[in-house]
């Protein structure tokens, strides 16, 4: 049988020239078609634009999956307000770590994508929302800014289109909310970021009231390449519905972690296959497809197609590609308990379900783990999930849900041993990175 | 934060900064608001521009965010308040982070924080005693591939264990130069603050320490163009249709030693199981 190597399915697209040594300066995005697309744009009526991008089928890369091209068309034309374009840079979401290695290394493709879906939805001023606890990103954010200004891709009369566009990098204060639209428009308007009842949805009432496109760093940042070489292009990867290049964040107990890009319905066993695997000696037992918002899968789930599609009908979501994969020396109550704390420590406390329902489970989970849960305590957390989720303005509360829902699905047995057996069954010493070097490695 | 109960008389307003100060932030404040359509959105960055000037934010500093914006000293509390990066109480001129989320914890964050409590005798959000260092265990921060990860004023150092996390924190006390994984060579608590505020660092050379980008950022590039080793996955499943139908290369029955019965068995005590993935299986 002939196989081709499973690395050869990768695409790297943003990611493409991120060993070059001086990747994030304008000077090397433009060796590499950079601004070339906002040429093309500038050219194109803004309607023909959202049409092109809307007709390539991107889907937003932060997590719904909603088409970008459809939230450019919600924006409403002639409206005589002022509308703005928002980038979430807020990634939070725990396993999530693809936009910040993006704007690390290629910040130059975020503000090309930000000028072009101004352009197409008669924005004069865009905002990057970064959250602020990565300041050697938001260091080469000011610089790319700089830069794009000085050469004239920012500022009036870009290019001599007669545009004129005004971006402002705003750096967050920590709070994983902020990652949720809503949330982080209030943030952005100085306010305690905590999530909006909608309608009306920030394309009609957004920033100040004003229309506002919220989209994520790896969606925006994958417009100009979209322009560039075509939406054929662009279709000829991933399927149908779920068309396109992106990046995968392969991490935990993986021999390599890190960064793939690919087109969409790769499947985890395709990633680990090039990724060298589990670490050696060890195998898969749970991983998120998206993050930790997003149910567990197990290694029964290894050829699942890694898009919005396969992933949904295998009863997850595809979220953020944060593929967290960890293996038999984990424990299932241990990380679902530090992912509950985090929910609980996360949430903003607008919606009482959330608030009240994350505090209890985190102190069921703990007393589980210390061997001190009761048999009736797992139906309790099944309730306590099932009265969070779908219970509050925003998907915080489902996302807390989730790791609960799916261990209990596929790990009960274990969480019955905990309780059982008056313990944790597992060595975390085991889990370490460096649990299977000598000490000598690990002092290297 | 262990605050005192103060119940009674209301505090008396805070103290205004020195003339000489005020003036100085009044005229970054300014250039803050300056960037926004609504002048509230500054909020934030002022926060962080009061940090830069004393460390944390103090009574002084809601003041002055309150007049700058036109807000109640409440409404900037509130704010202030709500997030984790403003700090209330005096701390330390490194901020050390310790990612204990899932996975960084189950990588090794957990023993790394329980060390440098131990190693520093602080417990969490506690400062060492000489001012130089204050401990706190962080969420998630978007470096998973470079678990466990170490934050120091909010620069990366990736790949962290219990031996390099302490010669990093005695390294810090010792005012030796640190440099992080990814990043500038560290700074200062209250300049890492002012970048935070809007200002670019205009330190020498900041923009580019450390290169385009780590390691694990770019392991699927270097794959694909055949830089490193593309080494065999340990079978996961005796049986599985391999992406059948997606178009992709279907796995090889012969790939799959291990039995699905024993999901719980390890590879390595599978006699059938090839050692492990990292083999000499070079540049596919």
């Amino acid at each position: 049988m002939t196989v081709e190597p499973a690395e050869k399915l990768l695409a790297p697209v943003l990611s493409a020239f991120w060993d070059d040594p001086r990747s994030w300066t304008l000077d090397t995005y433009r060796r590499h078609e950079g601004y070339q697309a906002l040429t093309k744009a500038l050219a194109m009526a803004p309607d023909d634009v959202i049409a092109y991008v809307k007709d390539s089928g991107l889907r937003g890369r932060g997590g719904a999956g909603f088409p970008t091209g459809m939230k450019w068309q919600f924006i409403p034309q002639g409206d005589g307000k002022p509308h703005y374009l928002v980038v979430n840079a807020d990634e939070s979401e725990p396993g999530t770590c693809k936009d910040i290695p993006l704007l690390f290394a290629n910040p130059h493709s975020l503000i090309e994508g930000i000028v072009i879906a101004c352009w197409a939805i008669r924005s004069h001023h865009a905002f990057i929302y970064l959250r602020g606890e990565t300041v050697p990103v938001l260091r080469r954010l000011h610089e790319a800014v700089r830069e794009a200004y000085a050469a004239g891709y920012l500022g009036k009369n870009i290019k001599g289109s007669g545009f004129d566009l005004e971006l402002t990098v705003h750096a967050g204060a920590g709070a994983y909310i902020c990652g949720e639209e809503t949330a982080l428009l209030d943030s952005l308007e100085g306010r305690r970021g905590q999530p909006r009842l909608r309608p009306p949805f920030p394309a009609v009432e957004g920033l100040y009231a004003c229309p506002t496109v919220v989209n994520n760093v790896e969606s925006i940042a994958s417009v100009p390449a979209i322009i560039n070489r075509g939406k054929e292009w662009f279709r000829s990867m991933g399927s149908e519905k779920s068309p396109g290049f992106t990046l995968y964040s392969l991490s935990g107990h993986v021999a390599r972690p890190g960064q793939y890009e690919g087109p969409l319905g790769i499947t985890l066993r395709q990633l680990l296959e090039m990724g060298g695997g589990m670490r050696p000696g060890h195998r898969l037992k749970f991983w998120t497809p998206g993050g930790s918002s997003t149910p567990m899968f197990t290694d029964e789930h290894l050829d699942v197609p890694l898009d919005y599609e396969g992933v949904g009908a295998a009863g997850s979501m595809l979220g953020t590609k944060a593929l967290q994969c960890f293996d038999e020396t984990t424990c299932v109550v241990r990380a679902v308990t530090r992912w509950t704390e985090f929910y609980a420590h996360e949430s903003c406390g607008k919606c009482t379900p959330c608030r009240e329902g994350t505090y209890w489970l985190v102190q069921l989970l703990r007393d589980i783990e210390a061997g001190k849960g009761r048999p009736e305590d797992l139906d309790k957390l099944n309730d306590i999930a099932d009265n969070i989720n779908g219970k509050s303005f925003c998907a915080l509360g489902d996302g807390a849900a989730a790791p609960i829902f799916s261990s209990l699905k596929y790990f009960r047995a274990e969480y019955e041993e905990h309780i059982a057996g008056k313990g944790c069954p597992f060595d975390p010493a085991r889990s370490t990175a460096w649990a299977d070097k000598s000490r000598t490695e690990v002092n290297a | 934060m262990s605050a005192e109960v103060s119940l009674g008389i209301p505090e008396m307003p805070a103290p205004d900064y020195p003339a000489d100060v005020r003036a100085r932030l009044e005229t970054d404040a300014r250039e803050v608001i300056a960037r926004y359509p609504g002048s509230r959105s500054a909020l934030l960055p002022l926060l962080h521009l009061v940090q830069s000037e004393e460390g944390y934010v103090t009574r002084t500093g809601i003041r002055f965010c309150a007049e700058m914006l036109d807000l109640t000293t409440a409404e900037v509390t509130a704010v202030a308040t709500f997030y984790t990066m403003y700090r209330r109480k005096p701390s330390g001129d490194y901020q050390v982070g310790v990612c204990t989320n899932t996975l960084c914890a189950v990588m090794g964050g957990d023993a790394i924080f329980d060390e440098l409590k131990q190693h520093l005798g602080v417990g969490n959000d506690e400062t060492t005693a000489d001012g130089k260092v204050t401990l706190e265990h962080i969420e998630c921060n978007a470096a998973c591939d470079y678990a466990p990860v170490v934050m120091v004023n909010w620069e990366f150092f990736d790949n962290q264990t219990p031996e390099s996390a302490k010669a990093l924190v005695d390294d810090l006390i010792a005012g030796r130069e640190v440099r992080p994984t990814r990043g500038a060579p560290l700074c200062g608590y209250k300049e890492t603050a002012r970048i935070l505020a809007g200002f670019p660092d205009e330190r020498e050379g900041a923009v580019e320490a450390s290169g385009g980008a780590g390691p694990a950022s770019l392991a699927g590039l270097k794959l694909h163009r055949g830089e490193a080793a593309g080494a065999r996955v340990v079978p996961q499943r005796a049986e599985s249709p391999a992406g059948e139908g997606a178009g992709y290369g279907p796995v090889s029955p012969a790939e799959h030693a291990s039995s699905h019965d024993a999901p719980q068995q390890s590879a390595v005590s599978d006699p059938d199981n090839p050692a492990g993935p990292v083999t000499e299986e070079d540049g596919e």
